[in-house]
C-alpha cells in the first residue's frame, strides 16, 4: 500500500467519523440523561437525511443559489428533534421511566418500526442524491492527494464544534448544568426544584435533533435508500458501546477509531468492510465490558 | 378439568382437523405454528428479563445450513431438521458465551449486532450464499422417502404440529425445572442467584443455548416451507416480528406464543393485502398499544376472561398480567 492510499483512508476514515460521531453523540446524550437506548435514533439520522436530500433537490431544481444546503441542513436538524423528537418523548417516553429497562427497549423499537414505514411512505423506495452542497465546495490538495473539502474539513470541524460546545454547554450554562444535575440524581435534583420533566425533553429534542444533523451532513456524499437507519443504528451503538454508554468525548475518540478501522479495511480486505466496526466492538468488549471510557456500574443487592 | 384448560386443548384439536376441514389454510398454518416455535425461543428469553433484537440470527444459520445440506446427496429431511438445530445451537453457544456477560440495552443491542454480521456476510459473499437472491432448498426426502407435493406439505403441517406441541411442552418443563427456576431468576434477582452459588452467566447461557435451538428449528420448518431461503431470514425485520409475536402472545407465556403466531400470522395472510406499505407501521402501533395498554398480552387477556368467568380470586399463575409490569 502507497502512502496516498494510506492517506486517502486516513481522510475516508477522519470524514466518516465525523458523521457517525453526530449521531452517536446524540445517542449517548439521550442514554446518559434519560437511561434509555433510543432504537429509533438510526430512523431520526435517515429522516434528517431524506428531508435534505429531498428539499435540497426541489429548491435547487427550482433556482436557488446552492449555498442555501447549508441552513437547510440545520432546518432540518430543527425540524427533527422539534417535530419528532418532542412527541416521541413527550406522549410516549414520559410513561414508561419508571418501567424495567426491556419494555423501555420495545417500546424505542416499535418507533423505529413506525419511522421506517412513514419513511417509506414519504419518500418511497427509490434513493436520493443531492451533493450540491459537497460540489460546491470543490476540492483541496493535502500532500499531494485530492479531497473533497466538504468531507476532508466541514464534517470533522461540525463534529469538533459539536463536541466543545456540548463540552462547554453541560459545563458552562446554566441549563447544561441543570441536565447534569439531573443526570447524576434526579430525585435530589426535583427536590431542589428542578423540573425535570423539560430538562428530558430538551435533552430529548437535542440529541434527536443531533442524529438528523448527522443524517443531513450525510446527505450530500450519500444516496439516501431505505435500510440507512438501521445501519446506522447498528453503527452508532458499537461506537457508543466502544466507548461506554453515556461518555460523549469518549464516543469521539470511538467514532475515530471505527472510522479509522473501517477505512483501512476498505482499501486492503473491502470484504470486511462491514465487520470492521462490529470487531471492533467485540474486541474491546472482550476485555472491558463497560466500554473504553465506561466505569463499571455497582450492582444493587 | 378447568375451562381454563379446555379452550386452548380444544384449539389444538381443532388444528388436527385442518388438513380435511380447511386444506387452504394448511400451509398458513404450518408457517404460521413454525414461527410459533421460534418465537418460543423469544418468550423464553424474557422469562429471564432479556430481550434480543437478534435472534433471526439463529433462524437464518439454521435454515442457511439447511439449505447446504440439502444441495448434497445428504438431502434428507430429518438430517435437515438434526444438522439445523445442531447448528443454530452451537452458534448460540458461542454467540451466548459472548452475550450472557450482558443485560438489559446491550444484551438485545449486541444480539442485533450479531446478527446484522451475520445479514451482511450473506449478502456479501455471494459465490456461497446466493447473495439477495438466497440458495434454493429443494423439496427433501423424508427417511429417504421422495413425496410428492400434497403429502410431503401434509407431513410438514403434522410435523411442524408436533414439534409445536412437543417443543412448548419442553419448554415449559424446562422452566419448571431446577435450571429453569434458576433462569428465570436472572430477571427477579441476580445478585441473590450467586449469593446461592449459582453462576448467573453459566444458568443464562444454558437457556440461551435452548432459545437459539428453537428458533433454529422454526427456520428448517419456514425453509423447507417455503423452498427458498434468503437473506431477509436474518435481517432485523425478521428478528422484530418475533419479538413483536412473543409481547403480542404475552410476555413470557409459552402458550401465549403459539396463540401470537397465530393470530399474527392469519392477520397479515388477510390484512397485509390492504396494507402492505404500512406492514410495520402498522405492527409498531400495535406494539406500542399492548406494551402500554395490555403487558399481559393476549395470554393475559385470557387469564383474566377465564378469572372474571370462574369468579375465583386470580390465582397465581406463571404469567400473570401483573407479572410484566413489574
Amino acid at each position: 500500500m502507497d502512502y496516498t492510499l494510506i492517506l486517502l483512508a486516513i481522510f475516508d476514515g477522519l470524514s466518516y467519523a465525523a458523521l457517525v460521531f453526530m449521531v452517536a453523540v446524540g445517542l449517548t446524550l439521550i442514554f446518559g440523561v434519560l437511561q434509555i437506548l433510543n432504537v429509533a435514533h438510526g430512523s431520526l439520522y435517515a429522516i434528517g437525511a431524506y428531508l435534505t436530500a429531498s428539499i435540497g433537490g426541489a429548491i435547487f431544481a427550482a433556482g436557488y443559489a446552492p449555498i442555501l444546503a447549508f441552513p437547510l441542513m440545520l432546518i432540518a436538524a430543527a425540524l427533527v428533534g422539534i417535530l419528532l423528537g418532542g412527541p416521541i418523548e413527550y406522549l410516549l417516553l414520559r410513561r414508561i421511566y419508571h418501567k424495567p429497562e426491556v419494555l423501555q427497549l420495545l417500546v424505542t423499537f416499535a418507533v423505529f418500526m413506525i419511522l421506517e414505514d412513514v419513511q417509506r411512505l414519504v419518500w418511497g423506495n427509490q434513493p436520493y442524491f443531492e451533493s450540491s452542497a459537497l460540489q460546491m465546495l470543490g476540492n483541496i490538495q493535502v500532500f499531494g492527494v485530492y479531497y473533497t473539502v466538504y468531507q476532508l474539513i466541514l464534517l470533522p470541524v461540525v463534529a469538533a464544534l459539536t463536541l466543545i460546545g456540548l463540552r462547554l454547554f453541560l459545563r458552562r450554562t446554566l441549563t447544561g448544568r441543570l441536565i447534569t444535575a439531573v443526570t447524576e440524581d434526579r430525585e435530589a435534583a426535583q427536590a431542589i426544584g428542578i423540573d425535570a420533566n423539560r430538562v428530558y425533553l430538551l435533552t430529548f429534542v437535542v440529541g434527536a435533533g443531533l442524529a438528523g444533523l448527522g443524517g443531513a451532513l450525510a446527505s450530500p456524499t450519500t444516496s439516501v435508500l431505505p435500510g440507512i437507519g438501521a445501519e446506522m443504528i447498528v453503527l452508532s451503538f458499537a461506537v457508543v458501546a466502544t466507548a461506554g454508554l453515556g461518555r460523549i468525548e469518549g464516543a469521539a475518540i470511538a467514532a475515530l477509531l471505527i472510522g479509522l478501522g473501517r477505512s483501512a479495511a476498505t482499501y486492503t480486505y473491502p470484504e470486511l468492510q462491514v465487520l470492521v466496526p462490529y470487531l471492533i466492538m467485540l474486541a474491546v468488549l472482550l476485555v472491558r465490558p463497560e466500554g473504553l471510557f465506561g466505569s463499571p456500574a455497582a450492582r444493587k443487592i | 378439568m378447568s375451562t381454563r384448560h379446555f379452550l386452548p386443548l380444544l384449539a389444538l384439536l381443532l388444528l388436527l382437523f385442518v388438513p380435511m376441514a380447511a386444506p387452504g389454510l394448511q400451509i398458513l398454518l404450518t408457517l404460521a405454528l413454525a414461527k410459533a416455535i421460534a418465537v418460543m425461543g423469544v418468550t423464553l428469553l424474557l422469562r429471564a428479563g432479556q430481550v434480543s433484537f437478534g435472534h433471526a440470527l439463529f433462524f437464518g444459520i439454521s435454515a442457511y445450513a439447511a439449505a447446504f445440506i440439502a444441495a448434497t446427496s445428504l438431502d434428507d429431511l430429518v438430517l435437515l431438521l438434526i444438522a439445523g438445530t445442531a447448528g443454530a445451537a452451537l452458534s448460540g453457544l458461542l454467540v451466548g458465551l459472548f452475550v450472557v456477560r450482558y443485560r438489559g440495552i446491550f444484551f438485545g443491542m449486541l444480539n442485533l449486532a450479531f446478527s446484522m454480521i451475520f445479514w451482511s456476510i450473506l449478502e456479501k459473499f455471494y459465490h456461497y450464499t446466493g447473495g439477495a437472491d438466497g440458495l434454493r432448498l429443494p423439496r427433501p426426502t423424508v427417511l429417504g422417502l421422495s413425496l410428492d407435493r400434497a403429502p410431503f406439505e401434509l407431513l410438514l403441517f403434522y410435523l411442524t404440529l408436533a414439534l409445536t406441541i412437543g417443543l412448548g411442552w419442553f419448554t415449559l418443563r424446562f422452566l419448571g425445572s431446577p435450571i429453569g427456576q434458576l433462569f428465570q431468576t436472572v430477571k427477579t434477582n441476580e445478585t441473590r442467584l450467586e449469593y446461592l452459588g449459582v453462576s448467573a452467566r453459566t444458568t443464562l447461557l444454558k437457556g440461551y443455548v435452548l432459545s437459539a435451538a428453537l428458533c433454529g428449528i422454526g427456520g428448517i420448518l419456514v425453509a423447507t416451507a417455503q423452498g427458498i431461503v434468503t437473506p431477509s431470514y436474518a435481517y432485523w425485520i425478521r428478528s422484530g416480528e418475533m419479538v413483536f409475536i412473543a409481547v403480542l402472545g404475552g410476555a413470557g407465556s409459552i402458550p401465549g406464543a403459539v396463540a401470537g403466531a397465530l393470530a399474527y400470522e392469519i392477520v397479515r395472510a388477510y390484512a397485509a393485502a390492504f396494507a402492505a406499505d404500512i406492514w410495520q407501521l402498522v405492527l409498531g402501533v400495535f406494539l406500542l398499544v399492548v406494551i402500554l395498554f395490555a403487558p399481559g398480552g393476549l395470554a393475559g387477556i385470557y387469564t383474566a376472561i377465564a378469572n372474571r368467568l370462574s369468579r375465583r380470586d386470580p390465582s397465581p399463575t406463571a404469567h400473570s398480567p401483573n407479572e410484566a409490569r413489574q
